[in-house]
């Protein structure tokens, strides 16, 4: 099979298929899923029945549609979270490779302090003081993930800036805005495309790390972490409950880093078959 | 010829082909049908442009292809054994002890953070063939050989502790110390200055001279295989043209491409006329002074003035400062005293203070097309984007204006739509004037325009250029290392030394005598296609040289 000109490897199709499948689980979740998430439709840890595929909750909630829409969470805030560090950090790494002097120096030693502090120790204590709303735990997690990207995407344009295309459009009179966006981003593209995957991988088990400690996501909103958390007494118990959001956690990282890996290889080929 | 007659012959290569292999099937052939042998002592020359598959064939006699290609044909026969059949471990034994590879860059072969008498004694104490004690005495008597300074401490040092044509003759002791049958000298003083070409190229003949190693010699460059050469091959697309004796090839050529290679080497076409140009200068360079950490000047009171129609040539060997010269002048590196006027006002030295109608009227066109267009843009982005950005002008003339310029470098109207990716060299280089000629410029710098294209192809860039200057009365300061250029396109030139100019003015005044010293040593090291052109500049090297230092005591007081 061939994609983009370029042949599929079986791993790379197996997390192509898996990305697929969470995302339309993701998208689809209100239509898909049998039943609301916050919905009681019976007693605890009621068994499986035709209706409740995998059984109720802790609260007699359906296993099932608290999976589907905890896709929908999960996945919805590692891929807005991560969107929103990639920004900040290629604009901010951009600019420091571009321009130099004080400003690569200042922002360079911002992220060296946030890279100095253990990211989830230093989540803690941000989500801790300013509440547990959403759009603080996006911002607090983007802001410490964007500075790994701002570390690759300023060594990527340290590169591609010393090239002379780059230094045509300076010498034209350009603007950093378009030397950034028209000499500096499509070059860099290939990379970044691949570290977009791994830092979703990492956003994702981030927020599933935090829900599990009770930082992350709230309830009545299903999330895969929280709920590993809710169900995970049941493991004595020999039920299979906190197993699906742990398992769901797990293949859509292998998922994604199998995409990944096949994108590196492709990347690396483009590069080492010059000659 | 069979295998017993192989005796005198050390290499026997029979109708060798090397193809691309794609995961589609077969690809390109890179060398196709190409034989010859090589006796001890005796040294071929393979000479062609590039993609003629020179560095390909180098790399086969090892038994070696790069990534991706194979040797999918004929037989190489190495002391009565084919090279081919060999087994991997054979193989292993027979790089080093049997054939040694020399590379164009030294400086990318070396590993940076071992000592040179680790490298060069690696290859025999690994093959067992000395001891570590044995080969650091053989080594050191390879420096004296090859003329290196201080011999006995010599490979004490690092890779970055030696210039480059010093790492360039390391590079060869170290493919010496196994005492190989065959030396391949892939391109190896392709990036030296011609000054040290000189000397590297005196050494590289001495050595393979006193231990009759057979040499398979491949370069660009016919008159520096003129030198070293017994046996010339000229190649072409994969294809042998011609193969003869090297006074064959040189004096009486029977194919058209050699003869073509020939002429353009030894004459080559004067662009050149020494019409009196406009009165007053457009550009005025006034006792310029600029340096990247303020220590060292880089540039050091340099002065020259640029008319309409002029080509002002600034010459100089790597480190003379003449690039750093351009990009003072285009304001990407300030200047720190001294003044620069354009059309009669003086520009500022930063780029960011400069009007966007100055930056308009100085262009530049750089050494590699590779890397000075965006591989991510079309043609019409890139030719475009100047017309756009200095004239404002609507998409549809943007891209009426494009195709004129495209016609005008004599490419075809459709390639509008391609990236650079999909053009050749001279190509890229066309689609880079054509960039520059969009922002409707003065005056063009030119950095090294075709030194990094074959010559055929440098040739017809030089006829555009002229062609254009004479249509658009275009300036040109013309950056190059190559006098051979020189002396054909540029009617002033002013010769750079450690960032001074050592002579100026008219070019048939300043190639004529008497000579600045400097000047004749510069010129004396451009390699003649005679094959006694190397004994001869040797023997006047000595005296030259001992006149430029006495020149720099007066000229650095």
């Amino acid at each position: 099979m061939r994609l983009f000109g370029h042949r599929v490897p079986l791993t790379a199709l197996i997390g192509l298929v898996i990305i697929a499948v969470n995302l339309i689980t993701a998208i689809g979740a209100p239509w898909i899923a049998p039943f609301d998430q916050a919905n009681v439709v019976g007693d605890a840890w009621g068994d499986p029945t035709s209706q409740n595929l995998l059984g109720l909750d802790n609260l007699g909630r359906d296993l099932l549609s608290r999976l589907i829409y905890g896709a929908r969470m999960s996945i919805g805030l590692a891929f807005v979270i991560t969107c929103l560090s990639f920004a900040l950090g290629i604009v901010t790494g951009f600019a420091a490779a571009v321009l130099r002097g004080w400003v690569d120096t200042l922002l360079s030693r911002i992220v060296d302090l946030l890279l100095s502090m253990p990211t989830l120790i230093f989540a803690f204590i941000v989500l801790s003081v300013l509440g547990t709303d959403l759009p603080v735990l996006i911002l607090t997690i983007a802001i410490l993930d964007s500075t790994k990207v701002f570390r690759l995407s300023r060594a990527l344009a340290m590169n591609l800036a010393a090239l002379e295309y780059v230094e045509v459009a300076q010498v034209r009179g350009e603007g950093l805005w378009w030397v950034i966006r028209k000499e500096i981003l499509p070059n860099a593209a290939a990379p970044l495309i691949a570290e977009f995957g791994l830092r979703f991988s990492f956003a994702f088990l981030f927020i599933a790390a935090l829900s599990f400690l009770g930082l992350g996501v709230q309830p009545p909103n299903a999330d895969w972490g929280s709920m590993v958390r809710d169900y995970r007494d049941m493991i004595n118990l020999d039920a299979m409950a906190p197993l699906y959001p742990a398992g769901a956690i797990a293949i859509l990282t292998i998922g994604v880093n199998f995409v990944v890996d096949w994108m590196l290889s492709i990347h690396s080929h483009a590069h080492g078959d010059g000659a | 010829m069979n295998a017993r007659q192989a005796g005198e012959h050390v290499l026997q290569v029979d109708c060798l082909r090397v193809e691309v292999r794609t995961d589609r099937g077969p690809g390109p052939v890179l060398v196709d049908n190409v034989s010859f042998a090589l006796r001890r002592g005796e040294v071929i020359g393979l000479i062609g442009e590039s993609g003629a598959g020179k560095s390909t064939i180098g790399l086969a006699t090892l038994g070696y292809t790069r990534r991706g290609c194979h040797i999918s044909g004929g037989t190489l026969d190495f002391d009565g054994r084919d090279i081919r059949q060999m087994t991997a471990a054979e193989r292993r034994a027979l790089r080093g002890p049997g054939v040694a590879y020399i590379a164009q860059s030294a400086a990318a072969s070396f590993n940076p953070a071992m000592t040179l008498f680790e490298q060069v004694c690696e290859i025999p104490v690994r093959h067992g063939m000395m001891s570590v004690q044995q080969a650091r005495t053989e080594a050191v008597r390879l420096f004296r050989e090859l003329e290196l300074p201080n011999p006995e401490r010599f490979g004490e040092r690092y890779p970055h502790q030696v210039s480059g044509g010093q790492l360039q003759r390391a590079m060869a002791a170290m493919a010496m110390a196994a005492k190989p049958d065959i030396l391949v000298f892939d391109e190896p003083t392709t990036a030296l200055d011609v000054t040290t070409q000189v000397e590297v190229l005196a050494a590289f003949r001495k050595l393979i001279r006193e231990h009759r190693t057979a040499a398979i010699y491949i370069t660009h460059d016919l008159a520096v295989v003129a030198q070293i050469a017994d046996h010339i091959m000229v190649l072409r697309h994969g294809k042998t043209v011609e193969y003869g004796t090297a006074g064959q090839i040189l004096q009486s050529p029977r194919e058209e491409y050699t003869r073509r290679l020939v002429a353009e080497r030894v004459a080559g076409h004067t662009f050149r006329d020494d019409l009196a140009s406009a009165e007053t200068p457009i550009l005025e360079v006034s006792n310029v002074v600029a340096s990247y950490h303020s220590l060292l000047r880089v540039i050091d009171g340099v002065s020259l003035d640029v008319r309409r129609g002029d080509t002002v040539a600034v010459v100089g060997e790597s480190g003379s400062g003449k690039s750093t010269l351009a990009r003072v002048i285009i304001g990407l590196l300030p200047r720190q005293s001294g003044d620069i006027r354009f059309r009669g006002d003086s520009l500022p030295p930063r780029l960011a203070a400069r009007s966007r109608d100055q930056l308009r009227r100085i262009q530049m066109i750089y050494q590699m097309p590779d890397v000075a267009l965006n591989p991510n843009q079309t043609l019409l982005e890139i030719i475009g984007r100047p017309v756009q950005f200095y004239f404002g002008r609507p998409r549809e003339q943007v891209r009426a204006r494009v195709l004129e310029l495209l016609r005008m470098m004599d490419l075809p109207e459709h390639f509008i739509g391609r990236k650079p990716g999909e053009l050749s060299g001279g190509q890229k280089q066309r689609v880079g004037i054509a960039r520059a000629l969009a922002a409707e410029p003065d005056l063009i710098i030119c950095d090294e325009v075709t030194s990094a294209l074959d010559q055929l192809v440098g040739e017809e860039i030089l006829r555009l250029l002229k062609r254009l200057q004479d249509e658009l009365g275009l300036a040109y300061l013309f950056i190059t290392h190559d006098l051979g250029t020189v002396k054909r396109i540029a009617n002033k030139v002013v010769v750079m030394l450690k960032g001074k100019l050592v002579a100026g003015g008219e070019t048939a005044k300043v190639f004529a005598p008497p000579y600045h010293p400097y000047t004749e040593l510069l010129l004396s090291s451009v390699p003649e296609m005679r094959s006694d052109w190397l004994d001869e500049v040797l023997s006047r090297r000595a005296q030259t040289l001992q006149a430029m230092r006495d020149a720099q005591i007066q000229l650095v007081p």
